[in-house]
């Protein structure tokens, strides 16, 4: 909401000399967020008149009508003489009063206004429009001032066109829908002033008569509270809406429409209570205020034919609903140019029913806002006397006597609260006096009784309900900067859990092994499955979709880190980088088949377990996945040499780096051969961990790979952290300190034997005397035979309590080698 | 070979000849000073201090004699050979570091050639501050609570006191999961995890919990449908605002220095009552020392604690979250939310392994 100073004045005598930054920390302090202060009076610098035009030579052979004028500006331009003027707009005449920038002036925006030829004529100066000046967006033309304009020429032009004014922005949390006014934001700066308030509320008003204003049969006075009207008749359909009126209402950003429209909308700025102006010439019989049924059509006044819903509340006449109550009026019952008799209503919405209406019709309307943010009912005859008070004094008519309100406005609850309380929420000690005289302040009527106190909370604060809000009233008000610093003291803590230090440590150990983390969007589409090659029954495609994603083409939550993090792979790749090693530790979305909807659970108490349990199992499992694709060389080409190319290898490798990482003893891992998408078929590793698969690893299929437009022989990994057993006790190694025999086996084997079979066979073979194998070469050759390899070993043996004898090692070589040969046909090489 | 039963030779004795012994010295002397390199140096030793060597045939000569001159001849003999072994070993010493300098000259290499044969890997720096933040308050012995990203309605929404038709519910542009009516979202900030936190657990609950966040806003410079947020829940008897002021300013300077500050702002959240939005002073802001806005508190709303199972008679809480991009772009100087999601390597090498 905007609003001038000038306005808020009326009600607060704000100091003459308030600076900006005043205004603002005074607005902040209670909680009103104030988004600019914009200071008219300095926006347009040097000399800004009013003139009166004298002469308008109409000038021809352009492409628009061009005006050649000469404009009495007095004695404001130092020589008395008319000025003269080019000016491009044509909607004055000779004798009106127009605003004129001298030479020399600077107009918003740093335009900088001299004397110049143009049109073949000198132009000295310029008239101005609202937009010009930054008085609105009308630039239709430029600004003439009303006939009954008191000024003379020469006499500077600000206050008149309301540049001496200060405007303020202000933004208002959803609680606060009173401070959505004149009256509202006034109320509050008095608070932080310490300043006396004049409550615009406070206006006398007659009540309901007991003949009404209109016959009105409010059928839901739950939708409804209250309903009040009154009528204006014989009004001048031409009037005009006043300047002052006309200036706050653009200055808020509210288009001026009609003299009777602006009048309510005026009020709503000033009060807060949104109104209603019908024409009382377009009613057919008595006005009914009900829910709508569902499929009911009303035109509202922006053009929209809209479909109505039983929640939505509507006032009818004869001819059906003829506004969308608290939202937005009609088109067939709106005043219009020719209306001379007007009732203005003026009602108390639910704020419910009106939120859900506004977002059911997509209809955030300035008056939805304030309904929703909660009104005053305590208003409705207040806004109405104004009304009909600025209607017969602007436009004439005759106010008449009937008054109708139909009221059905609750009590207010008084809240009941420990006098203390504020202070054993706070911190800060507050004396009782102290805390009722800030609830007073605020508008509570409050009763003490001992150590507690009952306060009626004033009826524009709807949101105070509870003893919290009350609280914050006090700290609001005394001041949040009071509230000193101290620590509280946490009982020992148990640092993290496994899985937390698990998940961190997976994440470095990948970045210290040259990867680099990305934390990509999970939206996937079902495309990006289907690229990946991803089977129709494949557990993958148990996808859970959002009702309102962003993007149509990605509905769907990822059941892979690989879809996103190729995306920025790919990224990657077209903004020039060639080498690369990503890595994304997140988490991914599976679909529970057949959940249904979670059970329906309050707020008044705690759900029983069983009932959270049961609305927790319909919640997606969300088990956290790492996944590390590669690309280009993982060690580059240099001056020391040619670089090697990412591959299968150094993905398995990546995976082997997790599960080490998160403790599983190497010989509880193991890598088999496995087919499944995305990977080449013959590159793809399954990395299991007890023998639970927990993941794969290897070369991309080379038509993923053409699919999804990436580097060549692209490789991935993808493990299912969750999926990992908890790192064990590692029962510590008896470290020998006696010499190692060393020796080195050849095997040559059938070349589809997997190398981590024969090494199994080598270890069980060998027996405890084995330390370590390593497999230092593979080979075929013709020499061998087609469909041979050979795997060279080089073992160590070691005994923990004595030197072994070359019998000794020897004769476990033996029996390593023989177990493969047993097992694989193993035969030495050489031998 | 035994020299003790040679018969005696005049002759032989020239070499005990005081003269005849200086002359071997001097001559060892020239020669080793001669050789080039250890090898060459090698060589010569036998010619001066092995078998033939001149020195060791004055020493055979002393057995012939007179008893009364073979002391003072023998002292002699030793220390002619005594002088050419040191100069010996002096010049071997010498060859040798001569050779060794040599060799350290030719190995020489150019040592500003690039080894970059192990490109950097990198932690996304927003990972990097969730762990900084998540340690700082570990270390004063809060716990990491967690929660789903694909959360419950209930707990995102009703247990935090926003129920359907209010207001903030609307300000949160939520991801509903289909089908429409699912009670399911993806989550719109981390405070469903203080419901999770205290249905799990019993006062007194210190804990933070970060983590990603959705809300329906397109990406550009500004804003993103993902991002992160770092949010801390206290609930204990006699807990204040004052609790939470100290809590925060502690974290304020354990983040941003020791002359960090924060300031209070009254604002509104559903969940908290009262409430503030809280704002820091950044004196290193990159346009000059301000006051930024950080993130909102304020004390858990009685209603939340009622909805949790905690009687807020007895029991108070503070609560505190904040955006971990925002504190990220204001702490480094980052202008646009993009390079934090796009997962440009250029970005994250940039921040290494620490922040």
């Amino acid at each position: 909401m905007r609003v001038g100073l000038s306005w808020l004045r009326e009600h607060v005598d704000l100091p003459a000399d308030i600076s900006a930054a005043d205004l603002e920390q005074a607005l902040v302090g209670l909680g009103i967020e104030v988004d600019a202060v914009a200071d008219l009076r300095t926006s347009v610098t040097g000399g800004l008149v009013v003139g009166r035009v004298l002469t308008v030579e109409e000038l021809t052979g352009f492409k628009k009508p061009i005006r050649f004028c000469t404009v009495d500006v007095g004695s404001a331009n130092g020589t008395g003489e008319p000025q003269e003027i080019v000016c491009g707009a044509s909607n004055f005449a000779p004798g009106d009063l127009v605003v004129v920038i001298l030479p020399g002036g600077v107009l918003p925006g740093g335009f900088e206004i001299g004397a110049r030829k143009t049109y073949g004529h000198m132009s000295a100066g310029m008239i101005t429009s609202a937009r010009e000046l930054g008085l609105g967006d009308d630039h239709d033309g430029i600004i003439v001032l009303p006939a009954d304009t008191t000024a003379n020429p020469g006499d500077d032009a600000r206050p008149i066109v309301g540049l001496d004014d200060v405007l303020v922005e202000v933004e208002i949390t959803p609680d606060r829908g009173y401070a959505m006014s004149v009256r509202g934001i006034a109320r509050e700066l008095a608070l932080a002033l310490g300043l006396p308030f004049r409550d615009p509320a406070l206006h006398p008003a007659p009540g309901a008569t007991a003949e009404p204003a209109y016959p009105v049969d409010v059928r839901d006075p739950i939708g409804c509270d209250r309903f009040a009207a009154r009528a204006v008749r014989g009004v001048d359909p031409a009037a005009a809406t006043p300047a002052f009126m006309a200036r706050r209402l653009t200055q808020a950003g509210i288009r001026t429409i009609s003299l009777p429209v602006d009048i309510t909308n005026y009020l709503m700025l000033e009060l807060g209570q949104p109104m209603h102006a019908f024409d009382l010439d377009r009613l057919r019989g008595p006005l009914v205020v009900r829910r709508a049924t569902a499929g009911e059509k009303l035109t509202t006044l922006d053009g929209a034919n809209r479909t109505l819903d039983a929640e939505d509340m509507v006032i009818c006449d004869d001819s059906g609903p003829i506004s969308l109550a608290a939202v937005m009026g009609g088109e067939t019952s709106e005043v219009h140019v020719g209306t001379t008799d007007v009732l203005f209503e003026a009602a108390h919405w639910d704020p419910v029913m009106v939120g859900r209406t506004a977002r059911r019709h997509k209809l955030f309307s300035e008056a939805a806002k304030r309904w929703e943010r909660g009104v005053d009912p305590a208003l409705p005859l207040v806004a109405l006397e104004r009304a009909v008070t600025l209607m017969t004094t602007y436009g004439g008519g005759t106010t008449g006597d009937e008054i109708l309100d139909v009221d059905a406005v609750r009590p207010r609850t008084p809240v009941d609260m420990a006098v203390d309380l504020p202070t054993r929420r706070v911190g800060v000690v507050y004396e009782p006096a102290r805390v009722v005289g800030l609830l007073e302040a605020v508008g509570c009527t409050v009763t003490v009784d001992g150590e507690r106190l009952s306060a009626v909370p004033p009826t524009w604060r709807p949101d105070l309900t509870d003893p919290a809000d009350l609280v914050e009233e006090v700290v609001r008000l005394d001041g949040y900067d009071k509230v000193p610093g101290r620590l509280p003291l946490a009982p020992a803590g148990r640092g993290l859990t496994d899985e937390q230090r698990r998940r961190r440590s997976v994440a470095r150990a990948l970045a210290e092994t040259r990867h680099v983390e990305v934390l990509s969007y999970p939206f996937v589409g079902t495309p990006a499955l289907d690229a990946l090659g991803i089977a129709d029954d494949d557990p993958r495609r148990s996808l859970v979709r959002l009702a309102n994603p962003l993007s149509d083409e990605e509905p769907y939550l990822r059941t892979t880190l690989l879809p996103p993090l190729l995306a920025t792979l790919r990224r990657n790749v077209g903004r020039g980088a060639r080498d690369l090693a990503l890595y994304e530790v997140g988490v991914v979305f599976q679909a529970r088949s057949g959940a249904g909807a979670p059970p329906a659970m309050g707020v008044d108490e705690r759900p029983a377990d069983s009932v959270f349990a049961a609305a927790d199992a319909v919640v997606p499992a969300q088990p956290w996945h790492v996944a590390v694709v590669l690309a280009g060389e993982v060690e580059p080409t240099g001056w020391w040499a040619g670089g090697r190319p990412a591959s299968w290898a150094d993905a398995v490798q990546a995976a082997r780096t997790v599960l080490d990482t998160a403790g599983i003893p190497e010989e509880r891992v193991s890598v088999r051969s496995a087919a499944i998408a995305p990977w080449h078929p013959g590159r793809c590793a399954a990395i299991a961990v007890d023998d639970a698969v927990v993941g794969w690893a290897g070369e991309l299929h080379p038509a993923v790979v053409r699919a999804l437009d990436l580097p060549k022989r692209t490789a991935a990994v993808e493990l299912d952290l969750d999926a990992l057993p908890a790192a064990p006790v590692t029962p510590a190694p008896r470290v020998s300190g006696f010499p190692p025999a060393l020796i080195d086996v050849a095997l040559v084997v059938g070349d589809g034997v997997p190398a981590a079979d024969v090494r199994q066979a080598i270890v069980d073979g060998a027996g405890e005397l084995l330390e370590s194998v390593r497999l230092f070469d593979v080979y075929a050759s013709e020499q061998l035979g087609a469909g041979r390899k050979s795997l060279a070993y080089k073992l160590t043996f070691r005994a923990p309590d004595r030197t072994l004898t070359v019998e000794e090692a020897v004769a476990a070589r033996d029996a390593a080698v023989a177990a493969a040969a047993d097992r694989f046909g193993a035969t030495l090489r050489g031998a | 070979m035994s020299y003790r039963n040679d018969p005696y030779d005049p002759k032989q004795v020239a070499y005990l000849d005081p003269a005849a012994l200086d002359a071997a010295v001097a001559e060892a002397d020239k020669a080793f000073a001669g050789a080039a390199d250890p090898d060459a140096l090698t060589q010569l030793r036998h010619l001066h201090l092995g078998d033939k060597a001149p020195v060791s045939l004055a020493r055979r000569e002393i057995g012939a004699l007179p008893p009364a001159a073979k002391s003072d001849a023998g002292k002699r003999v030793n220390e002619a050979r005594r002088q050419i072994q040191d100069l010996f070993d002096a010049r071997q010493a010498a060859l040798a570091a001569e050779q060794e300098q040599r060799v350290l000259a030719e190995e020489r290499v150019d040592v500003t050639l690039p080894w970059d044969r192990r490109p950097r890997g990198a932690r996304h720096p927003l990972s990097t501050l969730m762990e900084r933040i998540g340690d700082l308050f570990v270390g004063m012995g809060y716990e990491i609570a967690e929660g789903p990203e694909a959360e419950l309605e209930w707990t995102n929404f009703d247990a935090l006191n926003i129920p359907p038709d209010h207001p903030a519910r609307g300000l949160m542009d939520t991801f509903h999961i289909a089908p429409q009516g699912s009670g399911l979202v993806l989550r719109t900030h981390t405070s469903p995890v203080q419901a999770r936190a205290m249905l799990t657990r019993t006062p007194p609950i210190y804990v933070i919990a970060s983590g990603r966040v959705y809300r329906t806003d397109e990406l550009d410079a500004t804003h993103t449908p993902v991002f992160h947020q770092v949010e801390g829940l206290v609930v204990d008897r006699g807990i204040t605002m004052a609790h939470l002021r100290g809590t925060l300013d502690h974290f304020a300077r354990a983040m941003f220095g020791p002359d960090a500050r924060t300031r209070f702002r009254p604002h509104y959240f559903p969940f908290t009552e009262p409430s503030a939005e809280f704002d820091i002073w950044f004196p290193e802001h990159r346009d000059g020392p301000q006051w930024v806005e950080w993130g909102g508190c304020g004390m858990v709303n009685p209603r939340v604690l009622r909805a949790c199972g905690i009687d807020p008679d007895e029991f108070s809480g503070f609560a505190f979250g904040m955006g971990i991009e925002r504190s990220l772009m204001f702490r480094h100087g980052i202008s646009d939310m993009r390079d934090m999601v796009e997962g440009d390597v250029r970005f994250t090498r940039a921040f290494g392994m620490e922040l």
